[in-house]
């Protein structure tokens, strides 16, 4: 991305020129206009700086021989002759052939998000539904739903579902754990669908209705085809958060190893001293980037479904 | 009401029940029931030992809450909380803000670049936290090495493990709390993006009108920020300003994972996590994650009232 070309930008077409500067004309900006250019480029730039570097710094540790880092720590580029993918190789190994078994790790963390967010798409379906189309008593309270889950500290959550899961055995279970995080998101889920679902005209499932569609049928056909684009944003989300969660698998998962999700193993193992940091980076780049790579194939469609509410102010 | 309609209405009223029962039920498991069961343990000695036979009925009384508000580290790890909070939340919102601003008129690899703000809210937290505590490493990290070599720091400043740094300022030696200045200033990055993807959306939302008019009347730039838009933007903010309070009071994962809670940065939920898994004090860590939530409630509504006396809510 060309940074420089900031300040020069010509105003998009369609929209007139906000100042004389702007168009083909070259008036003289204002010195007061001059400074606060200046000023927005810079802004600009340290954001950028601030957001992209410590993934850099990510990627290029990770492909870096762990002497050469100690070597040389401010380096933050990777000459040829170092450049190594053992440390990728050292991360995804099984543990029993002397590697960090991030390879089963990821499976887990794939399969607790799939089955997380499959679950809560389901319920959040059929509640959002319900909240943006029928009328019922408690509809106002089910936004209410909200601050209960939000309100009360994870951790006072985890020491009840602490001591449940430890009398039923359910420690170690990634069932389980995936059922504790569909109670996180459905809130959040519900509330992403309901604005899509409110933008869909009534008129179009009435007439559904009166054609002899079921309230289901009226979902399965009008309501799910015309939001697959929120449907998709709302999973993604839900999936990132499941993918992400930190608390509730350390609680759960920590003494069951080979359950641990990617996000467990990375901070168990980032303890030890026998793991070159090296290697945890590779780890980190492996957790990070199904996460990134998702989100950028939906970012739009995800920033939408996130901030509907807020344009209304 | 003639009597279809309101068969028909309690027909609708069934059937929005069942379509909402499967939530109900999950939010009612996982969440209702758990803030329950801790409230009952919360008044029982339970420790790890006798969890076995841990349930809602015991013997009530209250010395989780005796202990608990008798000790200094209960007391000082709430303030701890409450600053890092505001700290937080404050930092995260003007950094939104300014970035929202920054990035309001289009330019040339605006969209890139606003896909890669969202960078530090999107990458998982244990990913963020170690790429931070590996550049903070006072041995090999890279700001560490950056700081000695360019801007001429004396020796290098362990960020994550030290609570009192003392900075030269104006001649006068300051004392901070680095750790803690530095726990705040990952929070405010990692969740800026959050402020800014709602503050740019309801700037662009904005009518271009009142601008445009103000413009012509002669303001500054600053005059029209300050009096036009910010205004606007107020409802928007106030909104960001609770659901950022809350979700940063109950914070675990950020602190946890860079310094352990050590160096001066034991929020109360590291206490609670502490006092359920080291300490093995379940009723302890009940009537703490209480007492947390209890702050928290007050918090908002002593801001809402505020809020709302202010008449800044939408």
């Amino acid at each position: 991305m060309s940074v420089e070309t900031v300040a020069t930008a010509p105003a998009p077409s369609g929209r007139p020129p906000r100042t004389p500067s702007r168009g083909r004309r070259h008036h003289p900006r204002s010195r007061e206009e001059r400074v606060w250019g200046a000023l927005r480029v810079v802004t600009i730039v340290v954001l950028a700086l601030a957001t992209i570097l410590p993934f850099v710094y990510m990627l290029v540790l990770s492909v870096r021989p762990i002497a050469e880092v100690l070597l040389e720590p401010g380096r933050l580029w990777v000459s040829p002759s170092e450049f190594t993918t053992d440390t990728y190789r050292e991360v995804l190994t099984p543990v029993d052939d002397g590697g960090q078994g991030f390879l089963r790790y990821m499976g887990n963390s794939a399969l607790v998000a799939t089955v997380t967010v499959v679950v809560t798409l389901l319920a959040s379906i059929l509640g959002a539904y319900a909240v943006s189309r029928l009328a019922f008593r408690g509809r106002g309270a089910t936004g209410y739903l909200f601050l209960t889950v939000y309100l009360f500290p994870p951790i006072l959550l985890a020491i009840p579902l602490f001591v449940l899961f430890s009398q039923l055995s359910l420690r170690g279970n990634l069932l389980a754990l995936a059922i504790v995080y569909v109670a996180q998101t459905v809130p959040v889920a519900i509330y992403m669908l309901r604005n899509y679902f409110a933008t869909i005209p009534v008129s179009l499932e009435e007439a559904a209705l009166i054609d002899g569609c079921t309230r289901f049928g009226v979902i399965r056909r009008i309501s799910l085809p015309l939001s697959m684009p929120s449907l998709i944003a709302t999973g993604l989300y839900v999936f990132m958060i499941a993918w992400n969660e930190f608390l509730f698998a350390l609680l759960f998962l920590v003494e069951r190893r080979d359950n641990w999700t990617v996000s467990l193993g990375l901070s168990r193992l980032s303890g030890s001293i026998e793991v070159p940091t090296t290697v945890l980076m590779a780890g980190s780049v492996v957790l990070t980037v199904p996460i990134i790579a998702l989100f950028f194939l939906a970012e739009r469609m995800l920033v939408e479904g996130l901030t509907s509410g807020a344009e209304k102010g | 009401m003639p009597a279809r309609t309101r068969t028909l209405a309690r027909q609708e009223s069934r059937l929005a029940f069942r379509l909402i029962s499967p939530t109900l039920l999950i939010v009612l498991v996982v969440v209702v029931l758990p803030v329950v069961w801790t409230i009952s343990l919360a008044f029982q000695d339970v420790r790890l030992i006798n969890l076995r036979d841990a349930g809602f009925f015991g013997e009530y009384d209250l010395d989780n809450f005796t202990t608990v508000f008798g000790s200094s580290g209960f007391w000082s790890s709430l303030w701890t909380t409450v600053v890092y909070t505001v700290g937080a939340t404050l930092g995260s919102i003007v950094i939104g803000l300014i970035a929202a601003l920054a990035l309001r008129r289009p330019f040339r690899g605006r969209g890139v670049l606003r896909a890669a703000m969202l960078l530090p809210y999107v990458a998982p937290v244990v990913a963020a936290t170690f790429v931070w505590s590996v550049a903070l490493n006072p041995q090999f990290g890279i700001v560490n090495d950056w700081g000695t070599r360019f801007l001429g720091w004396d020796e290098p400043v362990p960020f994550l493990s030290q609570r009192d740094y003392s900075v030269g300022l104006f001649g006068m030696d300051v004392t901070v709390p680095l750790a803690l200045l530095t726990v705040i200033a990952f929070e405010a990055w990692r969740y800026f993006p959050f402020a800014f993807l709602f503050i740019i959306a309801r700037l662009q939302a904005l009518p271009s009108e009142l601008d445009e008019a103000a413009v012509v009347d002669g303001t500054s730039i600053w005059q029209r920020f300050r009096y036009i838009t910010l205004p606007q933007l107020m409802p928007v903010i106030a909104l960001l300003t609770i659901l950022r309070f809350i979700f940063t009071f109950n914070k675990f994962d950020d602190i946890y994972l860079l310094t352990g809670g050590g160096a001066g940065t034991e929020v109360v939920s590291i206490r609670v996590y502490e006092f359920l898994t080291a300490r093995t004090d379940i009723g302890a860590a009940a009537a703490q994650s209480l007492v947390l939530a209890a702050v928290l409630v007050v918090f908002i509504a002593v801001y809402m009232r505020t809020a709302a006396a202010r008449g800044e809510t939408s």
